[in-house]
């Protein structure tokens, strides 16, 4: 795996006896001992990722908010400094070029987090829109690692190692401050529908911060987590991921994001005349979420099948749910079949999708 | 790493088979295939009575990451299967030898175990 991209903490992974696997051209912890139980993990007490894959841009200057609110379809107008606001970053034609965090720091300092895996396309993407913005965009992602430590016990974990006072830091609301003597931005925010923070930290300090957290979380059930709980968790949580629930070809709206569209912010943005117009003929398709009460995984890819037998969608997600045992999953289905029974083949057994609205499990963030 | 116990004969495609000496004999999936899957999550069984030819598809089994299918490693007459991996197919994991046993076959010629890698050949082919 000599030509995969590591974050910092690959050799701290290794010592804890993760299996490292190539995501998005980075090598990874997929699992340190079982995928299922560190889901539950999170869900009960606490886990810690290691998310330094995701890319980091710094957009400053006097025209940032301007040029923001023409990039993204939510409303960075909203923000004030501290606040963090998720949002899609459209094409024209309404698909989605990444969804993204935007961390406003202050007038004219903004910092947004980016997909790993799209940190190159998003970054030209970028800068070609800000042609004649006074804008500076600069990408920070090899300066800065980030951990997120996730679960009902986050909160004491992290309060452990710092001074700033975390029962004041909002859902989505961030702080600058040190925690474990390693300057932080430290972020209510996370991708598993559970409590919990983001630290985003200079990637020298990563193994210190790391092994801080780790001390600390000993008293409070914390387990090392790796990418394959962080997806089940966030599709248990109904969160989209990009290249699945959302893509070039799978609007905002199709996915169910409607509340990250701000058609009325008072910016004309990148994809709003599509996106208008879709809100106004309705679309085409629709992303729906479902269960099976079976425990086959219903996997990405696998044709829906309407009433009749005729495939009338695709699987975008798909996973066994460590909490309910059954399969879960996304689909992407004719808006016109939506309302009607649908079913999978797998192997030869036609199964029942049972079409739930998002989070599969009852969650205290969401 | 993986355990490979010296009783057992393997298939190279991860299936070890345990003769009883009566001209049956227990299949399960070898330690080294359940670390490779991962957690697993279903293990679709044969039919008791089907009668299968070697290398035949007999079964698959689901980890979070893929589905794959079983091969049988020799022919014979599935007289058991173990039902209890229905509601816990993560016994696998925990005991892929023991409790983890996939199904017991009758064997249509005992002789063809003698076919089959044996523990320290499999060895070598994990290694």
């Amino acid at each position: 795996m000599s030509d995969l991209k590591r974050t910092p903490l690959r050799d701290f992974h290794a010592a804890h006896g993760a299996r490292l696997v190539d995501f998005a051209g980075w090598e990874m912890p997929v699992q340190y001992r079982s995928i299922l139980e560190e889901h539950k993990a999170v869900r009960r007490t606490a886990g810690l990722f290691d998310v330094s894959h995701m890319g980091e841009v710094d957009v400053k200057g006097p025209e940032a908010l301007r040029f923001l609110n023409k990039l993204v379809t939510n409303n960075v107008a909203k923000l004030f400094p501290g606040r963090v606001l998720y949002s899609p970053m459209c094409y024209p034609s309404g698909g989605v070029v990444d969804d993204l965090l935007v961390y406003m720091r202050a007038p004219d300092d903004y910092f947004l987090c980016i997909n790993a895996g799209n940190i190159d396309k998003d970054l030209a993407w970028i800068h070609e829109q800000a042609k004649g913005f006074a804008v500076t965009i600069t990408d920070r992602s090899a300066d800065y690692a980030l951990l997120a430590i996730q679960g009902p016990t986050a909160v004491a974990i992290v309060q452990a190692l710092t001074g700033a006072k975390l029962d004041r830091i909002g859902y989505y609301h961030f702080v600058e401050g040190t925690v474990a003597g390693v300057q932080c931005i430290i972020s209510r925010t996370g991708y598993t529908g559970e409590d919990g923070f983001e630290l985003y930290h200079p990637a020298g300090d990563a193994v210190a911060l790391a092994e801080a957290v780790v001390q600390a979380g000993a008293a409070h059930g914390l387990e090392l987590t790796g990418l394959g709980a962080r997806d089940s968790l966030r599709l248990e949580a109904g969160y989209p991921l990009y290249g699945h629930e959302i893509t070039a070809d799978i609007s905002p709206l199709t996915a169910g994001l409607g509340w990250t569209v701000k058609l009325d912010k008072g910016a004309d943005f990148i994809g709003r005349d599509a996106l208008l117009a879709e809100k106004t003929n309705g679309a085409a398709n629709k992303v729906v979420f479902f269960k099976t009460g079976d425990r086959r995984i219903v996997r990405a890819d696998t044709p829906v099948l309407g009433a009749d037998g005729t495939v009338v969608g695709k699987v975008l997600s798909g996973t066994l749910s460590p909490l309910l045992n059954e399969a879960i999953g996304s689909a992407l289905v004719t808006t016109a079949s939506a309302m009607a029974p649908l079913a999978v083949d797998i192997r030869g057994t036609l199964i029942n999708l049972q079409l739930v609205k998002p989070p599969f499990v009852e969650l205290k963030k969401s | 790493m993986s355990s490979v116990p010296s009783d057992l004969r393997y298939a190279k495609s991860h299936e070890w088979l345990k003769p009883a000496g009566d001209g049956t004999a227990t299949v399960g999936i070898t330690d080294y295939a359940q670390n490779s899957l991962g957690d697993i999550t279903y293990v679709q069984l044969p039919k008791v009575g089907a009668t299968l030819a070697a290398g035949q598809v007999f079964g698959v089994v689901e980890s979070v990451k893929a589905a794959s299918d079983l091969y049988l490693p020799v022919a014979g007459t599935v007289i058991d299967v173990n039902s209890a991996l229905d509601a816990a197919p993560e016994t696998v994991n925990s005991s892929a030898y023991e409790a983890g046993w996939i199904l017991k076959l009758k064997l249509s010629d005992p002789a063809s175990v003698e076919t089959l890698l044996d523990a320290s050949a499999y060895g070598k082919l994990i290694g």
